[in-house]
């Protein structure tokens, strides 16, 4: 049998410095800034579109890139990485249910921030809780991702019926206290939410690596989106939430991000640790940094 | 010359929780290498393996968060999931991308990023297994210049996964389960052929 051919640490920073050239023509010309996500997970990304695509090189498709508009939304949707569901991690939900919205029930006026909502899968999701609390209309949520094709399914609301059963699932052991067929009405071989359940959801594109602070928040959920940041671009996002959350307002990650590794952890207390629910705390004056 | 191993990364299946059990418990509490670990898992099954495996070894088993520091005499576990990678600057890195051979996490997500990051100075095996993840992780830790080894397919609970990966001709050396974790040892501590 034959040996494949070796791959030398040179060949592999090329690799790093194609990559790297990639992400900057991205930059340029559609605004985009990647050059501060996670090097292993975006190189997996790369990769797999590479193969998928059978060019012969990064370079070439950094060439591809930046002459077709179709490929490079493919790729961004590679780059962004879509994945959620309707109450994914359950237990997280539950653990909402009864640690956050009772403390919630007391504002007069709530402002949740959904930070890389992608599809709409968990603003959804929040969205029914809400409801079910008797809490919706008293609230604004802001859904907001990079992307704006996912941003206009995630308005659409309309999932394949085979997700939606596995959602029924998580919604029971979320503590969901009716059906969530009681939410969606089932169209062609799927579903589409209740579109009652938008009256108080604003959709925006916001760039995280690049935009502002979105003010006076009282709950930022913002759950596997900071696994694919570094760790410089991770910390200007902890600031970001700090600053956009209310005093006591609450921080949802998702349950391997942690803020132990950043410079912000002092910030920020944990009300639920190991569903990752966390309350921006008051500094004394001689703890600011 | 002998040469130097700074990462071990280990990939089972069908089998695995005996078979890492076996492995990581001849391994020793001092090993001066970190240890990367995945055991395909079904997502909802909770994230019990690192106590499980905390049990059977000496060495400090982590659950480990992302942007974790990887570090030596520590095995890390990847969750259910997640696929588990190792980023340039030795940390933790998780990406929820899609399945890679219907699994994630994924052995084949964990031996690129690995073998990108470690080159020659990386150890990758293959245990027991009824699918093909990680034949091609291992033959790109093969071709980085690193070490790779199989669990002798006899020996295995489900000798798929073993028998994809000596088929890529890359495994440098198979051996029957209860030896692996001693050869390991070997060869991380400079004693192994």
């Amino acid at each position: 049998m034959k040996t494949p051919e070796s791959v030398t640490d040179e060949q592999v920073s090329i690799e790093d410095i194609e990559i790297r050239l990639l992400l900057e023509a991205i930059y340029q010309l559609y605004g985009y800034d990647f050059r501060c996500y996670s090097k292993a997970s975006l190189r997996r990304r790369v990769l797999h579109r590479l193969g998928m695509s059978g060019m012969s090189s990064i370079m070439a498709m950094t060439d591809r890139v930046l002459r077709d508009q179709q490929f490079f939304v493919t790729l961004l949707n590679d780059l962004t990485v879509n994945v959620t569901e309707m109450f994914r991690d359950p237990e997280f939900y539950r653990a909402f249910r009864e640690e956050v919205i009772p403390v919630l029930k007391t504002f007069p006026f709530i402002k949740i921030w959904h930070a890389g909502c992608a599809t709409g899968e968990e603003i959804y999701s929040m969205a029914i809780m809400l409801e079910e609390e008797g809490l919706y209309d008293r609230a604004m949520l802001y859904a907001t991702d990079i992307d704006k094709n996912v941003l206009a399914a995630a308005k659409k609301g309309i999932y394949s019926y085979a997700a939606v059963k596995q959602y029924s699932e998580n919604y029971r052991r979320a503590g969901g206290k009716t059906s969530l067929a009681d939410y969606y009405t089932a169209k062609y071989d799927g579903v589409i939410m209740d579109q009652r359940l938008k009256r108080n959801i604003v959709f925006a594109d916001h760039d995280l690596a690049t935009d502002q602070v979105f003010g006076e928040m009282n709950v930022i959920v913002c759950r596997n989106v900071l696994i694919y940041f570094d760790r410089d671009l991770q910390q200007r996002v902890f600031r970001l939430f700090r600053d956009s959350l209310d005093m006591g307002g609450y921080l949802c990650l998702g349950t391997k991000e942690s803020l132990r590794f950043s410079a912000c952890e002092e910030h920020f207390e944990p009300v639920v640790a190991d569903m990752r629910i966390f309350r921006k705390r008051q500094l004394m004056k001689r703890e600011t940094r | 010359m002998r040469q130097r191993i700074n990462a071990v990364v280990i990939g089972a299946s069908w089998g695995g929780l005996d078979a890492y059990s076996r492995v990581l418990g001849k391994l020793p509490a001092n090993l001066p290498v970190p240890v990367l670990v995945v055991q395909h898992q079904h997502p909802s099954g909770g994230d019990k393996l690192p106590w499980i495996l905390d049990t059977r070894t000496a060495m400090r088993v982590v659950a480990p968060m992302e942007k974790e520091p990887i570090e030596a005499g520590s095995v890390y576990v990847a969750p259910p999931g997640y696929h588990m990678l190792v980023d340039v600057d030795h940390t933790v890195c998780y990406s929820l991308a899609a399945p890679v051979n219907y699994s994630r996490p994924s052995i084949d997500e964990l031996f690129f990023s690995a073998g990108h990051v470690y080159g020659p100075g990386l150890l990758g095996v293959i245990l027991t297994g009824a699918n093909d993840d990680g034949a091609a992780g291992i033959t790109y830790i093969k071709q980085r210049g690193g070490i790779t080894m199989a669990q002798s397919p006899v020996t295995a609970e489900a000798r798929t996964m073993p028998e994809a990966a000596i088929a890529t001709g890359c495994i440098d050396q198979i051996h029957d389960l209860d030896d692996i974790g001693d050869v390991i040892s070997e060869l991380v501590f400079g004693l192994g052929a």
